[in-house]
Protein backbone atom coordinates (compact mmCIF):
# COMPACT_ATOMS: atom_id res chain seq x y z
CA UNK A 1 0.00 0.00 0.00
CA UNK A 2 2.79 2.39 0.79
CA UNK A 3 4.88 1.35 -2.70
CA UNK A 4 1.55 2.43 -3.83
CA UNK A 5 1.50 5.59 -2.35
CA UNK A 6 5.10 6.65 -3.30
CA UNK A 7 4.18 5.62 -6.73
CA UNK A 8 1.35 7.79 -6.67
CA UNK A 9 2.92 10.54 -5.53
CA UNK A 10 6.16 10.63 -8.13
CA UNK A 11 3.34 10.25 -10.72
CA UNK A 12 1.50 13.30 -9.69
CA UNK A 13 4.75 15.06 -9.16
CA UNK A 14 5.84 14.90 -12.83
CA UNK A 15 2.55 15.61 -13.62
CA UNK A 16 3.03 18.84 -11.37
CA UNK A 17 6.28 19.73 -12.25
CA UNK A 18 5.78 19.12 -16.33
CA UNK A 19 2.66 21.77 -15.86
CA UNK A 20 4.74 23.84 -14.47
CA UNK A 21 7.02 24.09 -17.38
CA UNK A 22 4.30 24.48 -19.30
CA UNK A 23 2.76 27.42 -17.42
CA UNK A 24 5.89 28.85 -17.52
CA UNK A 25 6.20 28.87 -21.13
CA UNK A 26 3.14 30.81 -21.80
CA UNK A 27 -0.59 30.04 -19.45
CA UNK A 28 -1.95 29.15 -22.77
CA UNK A 29 0.13 25.94 -23.38
CA UNK A 30 -0.80 25.32 -19.98
CA UNK A 31 -4.68 25.47 -20.44
CA UNK A 32 -4.73 23.74 -24.20
CA UNK A 33 -2.44 20.62 -22.49
CA UNK A 34 -4.92 20.18 -20.00
CA UNK A 35 -7.64 20.54 -22.29
CA UNK A 36 -6.03 17.52 -24.54
CA UNK A 37 -5.55 15.60 -21.56
CA UNK A 38 -8.77 15.82 -20.40
CA UNK A 39 -10.37 14.88 -23.45
CA UNK A 40 -7.72 11.95 -24.06
CA UNK A 41 -8.98 10.74 -20.00
CA UNK A 42 -12.44 11.32 -21.69
CA UNK A 43 -12.00 9.09 -24.83
CA UNK A 44 -10.25 6.29 -22.59
CA UNK A 45 -12.37 6.22 -19.59
CA UNK A 46 -14.88 3.49 -21.14
CA UNK A 47 -12.25 1.29 -22.39
CA UNK A 48 -10.39 0.98 -19.72
CA UNK A 49 -13.60 0.40 -17.76
CA UNK A 50 -14.72 -2.19 -19.93
CA UNK A 51 -11.04 -4.04 -19.30
CA UNK A 52 -10.67 -3.58 -15.82
CA UNK A 53 -13.75 -4.63 -14.95
CA UNK A 54 -14.11 -7.43 -17.58
CA UNK A 55 -10.62 -8.90 -16.71
CA UNK A 56 -11.68 -10.15 -13.30
CA UNK A 57 -14.08 -12.05 -15.01
CA UNK A 58 -11.93 -13.24 -17.70
CA UNK A 59 -9.24 -14.20 -15.14
CA UNK A 60 -11.76 -16.14 -13.37
CA UNK A 61 -12.76 -18.44 -16.36
CA UNK A 62 -9.30 -19.58 -17.01
CA UNK A 63 -7.73 -21.59 -14.13
CA UNK A 64 -4.17 -21.06 -13.02
CA UNK A 65 -3.39 -24.21 -12.85
CA UNK A 66 -3.67 -25.04 -16.45
CA UNK A 67 -1.15 -22.28 -17.12
CA UNK A 68 1.11 -23.56 -14.63
CA UNK A 69 0.67 -26.94 -15.44
CA UNK A 70 2.33 -26.13 -18.64
CA UNK A 71 4.98 -24.85 -17.52
CA UNK A 72 6.53 -27.94 -16.32
CA UNK A 73 10.06 -28.94 -14.26
CA UNK A 74 13.05 -29.24 -16.59
CA UNK A 75 10.96 -29.14 -19.78
CA UNK A 76 13.86 -27.93 -21.85
CA UNK A 77 12.73 -25.67 -25.11
CA UNK A 78 10.09 -27.01 -24.98
CA UNK A 79 8.81 -25.55 -21.92
CA UNK A 80 10.21 -22.36 -22.45
CA UNK A 81 8.09 -22.41 -26.31
CA UNK A 82 5.03 -23.59 -24.03
CA UNK A 83 5.41 -21.03 -21.18
CA UNK A 84 6.09 -18.25 -23.94
CA UNK A 85 2.31 -19.02 -25.22
CA UNK A 86 1.03 -19.08 -21.63
CA UNK A 87 2.47 -15.73 -20.69
CA UNK A 88 1.00 -14.80 -24.22
CA UNK A 89 -2.77 -16.27 -23.08
CA UNK A 90 -2.47 -15.35 -19.57
CA UNK A 91 -5.19 -12.67 -18.78
CA UNK A 92 -5.52 -9.83 -16.03
CA UNK A 93 -3.68 -7.51 -14.32
CA UNK A 94 0.22 -7.74 -12.30
CA UNK A 95 -1.17 -9.63 -9.63
CA UNK A 96 -1.91 -12.63 -11.99
CA UNK A 97 0.64 -12.92 -13.87
CA UNK A 98 3.43 -12.85 -11.12
CA UNK A 99 1.29 -14.97 -8.90
CA UNK A 100 1.37 -17.62 -11.84
CA UNK A 101 5.16 -16.91 -12.27
CA UNK A 102 5.31 -17.73 -8.09
CA UNK A 103 2.98 -20.72 -8.18
CA UNK A 104 5.39 -22.34 -11.35
CA UNK A 105 8.37 -21.74 -9.17
CA UNK A 106 7.26 -23.09 -5.85
CA UNK A 107 5.27 -26.32 -7.65
CA UNK A 108 8.85 -27.03 -9.30
CA UNK A 109 9.06 -25.20 -13.02
CA UNK A 110 11.90 -24.63 -14.24
CA UNK A 111 13.95 -21.14 -13.66
CA UNK A 112 14.35 -20.53 -17.62
CA UNK A 113 10.67 -21.12 -18.04
CA UNK A 114 9.19 -19.10 -15.60
CA UNK A 115 11.31 -16.37 -16.98
CA UNK A 116 10.46 -16.91 -20.64
CA UNK A 117 6.76 -16.85 -18.79
CA UNK A 118 7.07 -13.71 -16.53
CA UNK A 119 8.87 -11.92 -19.94
CA UNK A 120 6.59 -13.39 -22.32
CA UNK A 121 3.61 -12.23 -20.12
CA UNK A 122 5.06 -8.52 -19.39
CA UNK A 123 5.81 -8.07 -23.57
CA UNK A 124 3.02 -8.86 -25.40
CA UNK A 125 0.30 -10.87 -23.04
CA UNK A 126 -2.60 -10.53 -25.53
CA UNK A 127 -5.21 -9.09 -23.25
CA UNK A 128 -3.38 -6.40 -22.32
CA UNK A 129 -2.45 -5.22 -25.80
CA UNK A 130 -5.76 -5.35 -26.68
CA UNK A 131 -7.45 -3.53 -23.80
CA UNK A 132 -4.20 -1.09 -22.82
CA UNK A 133 -1.79 -0.34 -25.71
CA UNK A 134 -4.80 -0.04 -28.58
CA UNK A 135 -6.51 2.12 -26.46
CA UNK A 136 -4.09 4.17 -26.10
CA UNK A 137 -1.26 3.94 -29.17
CA UNK A 138 -1.56 4.24 -32.91
CA UNK A 139 -2.44 0.28 -33.98
CA UNK A 140 0.50 0.21 -36.16
CA UNK A 141 2.82 0.62 -33.61
CA UNK A 142 1.51 -1.51 -31.14
CA UNK A 143 1.59 -4.71 -33.22
CA UNK A 144 4.73 -3.77 -34.74
CA UNK A 145 6.02 -4.21 -31.15
CA UNK A 146 4.65 -7.08 -30.07
CA UNK A 147 6.24 -8.93 -33.18
CA UNK A 148 9.55 -7.17 -32.68
CA UNK A 149 9.51 -8.40 -28.89
CA UNK A 150 8.65 -12.22 -29.91
CA UNK A 151 12.27 -13.28 -29.72
CA UNK A 152 13.01 -12.21 -26.56
CA UNK A 153 11.35 -14.50 -23.69
CA UNK A 154 13.64 -16.85 -25.58
CA UNK A 155 16.61 -14.61 -25.80
CA UNK A 156 16.02 -14.04 -21.38
CA UNK A 157 15.87 -18.54 -21.12
CA UNK A 158 18.80 -18.32 -23.43
CA UNK A 159 20.68 -15.93 -20.87
CA UNK A 160 18.94 -17.14 -17.71
CA UNK A 161 20.41 -20.97 -18.77
CA UNK A 162 23.83 -19.65 -19.44
CA UNK A 163 23.84 -17.72 -16.20
CA UNK A 164 22.08 -20.31 -13.92
CA UNK A 165 19.69 -20.44 -10.84
CA UNK A 166 21.30 -17.57 -8.26
CA UNK B 1 -13.87 -3.16 -28.39
CA UNK B 2 -16.56 -5.05 -29.40
CA UNK B 3 -14.51 -8.56 -29.25
CA UNK B 4 -13.40 -7.54 -25.76
CA UNK B 5 -16.86 -7.35 -24.68
CA UNK B 6 -18.63 -10.44 -26.13
CA UNK B 7 -15.17 -12.20 -24.65
CA UNK B 8 -16.36 -10.34 -21.30
CA UNK B 9 -19.85 -11.05 -21.49
CA UNK B 10 -19.10 -15.09 -22.19
CA UNK B 11 -16.71 -15.13 -18.97
CA UNK B 12 -19.54 -13.35 -17.20
CA UNK B 13 -22.19 -16.58 -18.11
CA UNK B 14 -19.37 -18.54 -17.54
CA UNK B 15 -18.51 -17.90 -14.04
CA UNK B 16 -22.27 -17.29 -13.27
CA UNK B 17 -23.61 -20.67 -14.04
CA UNK B 18 -20.03 -21.90 -12.06
CA UNK B 19 -20.56 -19.91 -9.15
CA UNK B 20 -23.61 -18.22 -8.92
CA UNK B 21 -25.08 -14.90 -8.93
CA UNK B 22 -22.68 -14.28 -5.45
CA UNK B 23 -19.66 -15.45 -7.59
CA UNK B 24 -20.53 -12.55 -9.95
CA UNK B 25 -21.18 -9.91 -7.76
CA UNK B 26 -18.09 -10.87 -5.72
CA UNK B 27 -15.79 -10.29 -8.58
CA UNK B 28 -17.89 -6.75 -10.03
CA UNK B 29 -17.06 -5.59 -6.89
CA UNK B 30 -13.38 -5.94 -6.37
CA UNK B 31 -13.52 -5.10 -10.12
CA UNK B 32 -15.07 -2.37 -9.64
CA UNK B 33 -12.81 -1.24 -6.41
CA UNK B 34 -9.78 -1.10 -8.63
CA UNK B 35 -11.67 0.21 -11.31
CA UNK B 36 -12.03 3.52 -9.01
CA UNK B 37 -8.39 3.21 -7.88
CA UNK B 38 -6.58 3.71 -10.79
CA UNK B 39 -8.88 6.18 -12.37
CA UNK B 40 -7.22 9.02 -11.23
CA UNK B 41 -3.76 7.58 -12.22
CA UNK B 42 -5.22 7.31 -15.88
CA UNK B 43 -5.74 10.89 -15.75
CA UNK B 44 -2.94 11.73 -14.36
CA UNK B 45 -1.06 9.44 -17.56
CA UNK B 46 -3.32 11.63 -20.25
CA UNK B 47 -2.25 15.20 -18.37
CA UNK B 48 1.54 13.63 -18.56
CA UNK B 49 1.37 12.68 -22.14
CA UNK B 50 -0.98 15.93 -22.78
CA UNK B 51 2.16 18.10 -21.36
CA UNK B 52 4.78 16.07 -22.44
CA UNK B 53 3.55 16.19 -26.05
CA UNK B 54 3.31 19.98 -25.49
CA UNK B 55 6.39 21.15 -24.14
CA UNK B 56 9.35 18.88 -25.54
CA UNK B 57 10.82 20.72 -28.27
CA UNK B 58 9.86 18.74 -31.28
CA UNK B 59 13.39 19.07 -33.10
CA UNK B 60 15.41 17.87 -30.04
CA UNK B 61 13.64 14.65 -29.39
CA UNK B 62 13.53 14.16 -33.27
CA UNK B 63 17.58 14.32 -32.67
CA UNK B 64 17.68 12.41 -29.58
CA UNK B 65 14.96 9.75 -29.88
CA UNK B 66 14.66 9.79 -33.85
CA UNK B 67 15.80 7.85 -36.57
CA UNK B 68 18.89 8.52 -36.79
CA UNK B 69 19.83 8.48 -33.10
CA UNK B 70 21.73 5.56 -33.20
CA UNK B 71 22.71 3.56 -29.63
CA UNK B 72 22.26 6.70 -27.59
CA UNK B 73 18.77 7.06 -28.44
CA UNK B 74 18.12 3.39 -27.63
CA UNK B 75 19.60 4.07 -24.34
CA UNK B 76 17.56 7.18 -23.64
CA UNK B 77 14.96 5.53 -24.06
CA UNK B 78 15.49 2.11 -22.28
CA UNK B 79 16.30 5.19 -19.40
CA UNK B 80 13.44 7.25 -19.74
CA UNK B 81 10.98 3.90 -19.17
CA UNK B 82 12.90 2.93 -16.68
CA UNK B 83 12.11 5.66 -14.35
CA UNK B 84 8.49 6.63 -15.68
CA UNK B 85 6.47 6.21 -12.86
CA UNK B 86 3.19 4.60 -12.66
CA UNK B 87 1.57 1.70 -14.92
CA UNK B 88 0.33 1.28 -18.05
CA UNK B 89 -2.16 4.58 -17.97
CA UNK B 90 1.41 6.42 -18.15
CA UNK B 91 3.21 4.37 -20.18
CA UNK B 92 1.20 4.19 -22.93
CA UNK B 93 0.07 7.98 -23.75
CA UNK B 94 3.56 8.52 -22.68
CA UNK B 95 4.84 6.60 -25.42
CA UNK B 96 2.33 7.80 -28.08
CA UNK B 97 3.00 11.76 -26.94
CA UNK B 98 7.02 10.19 -27.92
CA UNK B 99 5.87 8.71 -31.26
CA UNK B 100 4.07 12.37 -32.24
CA UNK B 101 6.91 14.51 -31.64
CA UNK B 102 9.23 12.69 -33.10
CA UNK B 103 10.70 9.83 -31.25
CA UNK B 104 11.15 6.60 -34.24
CA UNK B 105 10.03 2.81 -33.56
CA UNK B 106 12.94 1.80 -32.03
CA UNK B 107 13.57 3.87 -29.52
CA UNK B 108 9.60 4.14 -28.58
CA UNK B 109 9.64 0.14 -28.60
CA UNK B 110 12.94 0.54 -26.07
CA UNK B 111 11.33 2.48 -23.65
CA UNK B 112 7.96 0.79 -23.52
CA UNK B 113 10.00 -2.71 -23.50
CA UNK B 114 11.99 -0.91 -20.74
CA UNK B 115 9.01 0.16 -18.78
CA UNK B 116 7.47 -3.38 -18.63
CA UNK B 117 10.86 -5.34 -17.97
CA UNK B 118 12.79 -2.63 -15.73
CA UNK B 119 10.57 -0.32 -14.61
CA UNK B 120 10.20 -0.04 -10.76
CA UNK B 121 6.42 0.75 -10.60
CA UNK B 122 5.77 -2.88 -11.11
CA UNK B 123 8.42 -4.25 -9.23
CA UNK B 124 8.06 -2.50 -5.77
CA UNK B 125 4.10 -3.04 -5.91
CA UNK B 126 3.64 -6.51 -7.13
CA UNK B 127 6.57 -8.60 -8.24
CA UNK B 128 9.07 -8.08 -5.13
CA UNK B 129 5.98 -9.11 -2.71
CA UNK B 130 4.64 -12.24 -5.08
CA UNK B 131 7.94 -13.88 -6.25
CA UNK B 132 10.83 -12.46 -3.82
CA UNK B 133 13.65 -10.13 -3.87
CA UNK B 134 16.08 -13.14 -5.38
CA UNK B 135 14.26 -13.76 -8.20
CA UNK B 136 13.22 -10.28 -9.02
CA UNK B 137 16.97 -9.44 -9.21
CA UNK B 138 18.50 -12.13 -11.28
CA UNK B 139 15.54 -11.47 -13.62
CA UNK B 140 16.47 -8.22 -13.64
CA UNK B 141 19.75 -8.74 -14.67
CA UNK B 142 18.52 -10.98 -17.25
CA UNK B 143 16.25 -8.47 -18.51
CA UNK B 144 18.74 -5.69 -19.08
CA UNK B 145 19.82 -5.91 -22.13
CA UNK B 146 16.26 -6.60 -24.00
CA UNK B 147 14.96 -3.37 -24.36
CA UNK B 148 18.26 -2.02 -26.26
CA UNK B 149 17.83 -5.22 -28.42
CA UNK B 150 14.39 -4.55 -28.76
CA UNK B 151 14.73 -1.38 -30.45
CA UNK B 152 17.60 -2.35 -32.34
CA UNK B 153 15.76 -5.00 -34.52
CA UNK B 154 12.84 -2.69 -34.16
CA UNK B 155 14.25 0.10 -36.16
CA UNK B 156 15.99 -2.31 -38.31
CA UNK B 157 12.89 -4.01 -38.95
CA UNK B 158 11.15 -1.13 -39.45
CA UNK B 159 13.65 0.19 -42.01
CA UNK B 160 13.04 -2.76 -44.33
CA UNK B 161 9.44 -2.24 -44.00
CA UNK B 162 9.24 1.05 -44.89
CA UNK B 163 12.36 2.02 -46.45
CA UNK B 164 10.72 5.70 -47.89
CA UNK B 165 10.33 6.72 -44.32
CA UNK B 166 6.71 6.39 -43.98
CA UNK B 167 5.19 8.02 -41.29
CA UNK B 168 4.12 5.99 -38.51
Amino acid sequence: MSAALIIDIILWGSVAAVGLIALRRSPAVLTSSLREGALDFINIVPRVALGVIGSGFIAAVIPQEIITGWLGPDSGWLGVLTAVIAGAATPGGPVIGFSVGAVALKSGGGAPQVVAYVIAWALFAFQRLLLWEIPFMPARFVWFRAAVSLPFPFVAAAIAMAVGRP
Amino acid sequence: MIVIAVLVAVSVVLVWRRDGISGVSEILLGDLALFGGILPRVLAGCLLGAFIAEILPHEKVARSLGPNSGLKGLLIGTAFGAILPGGPFTAYPVASALLTVGADFGATIAMVVSWTLIGYGRAVAWELPILGTDFRLWRLLISLPLPVLAGALGRFVYVRMYPKGDEP
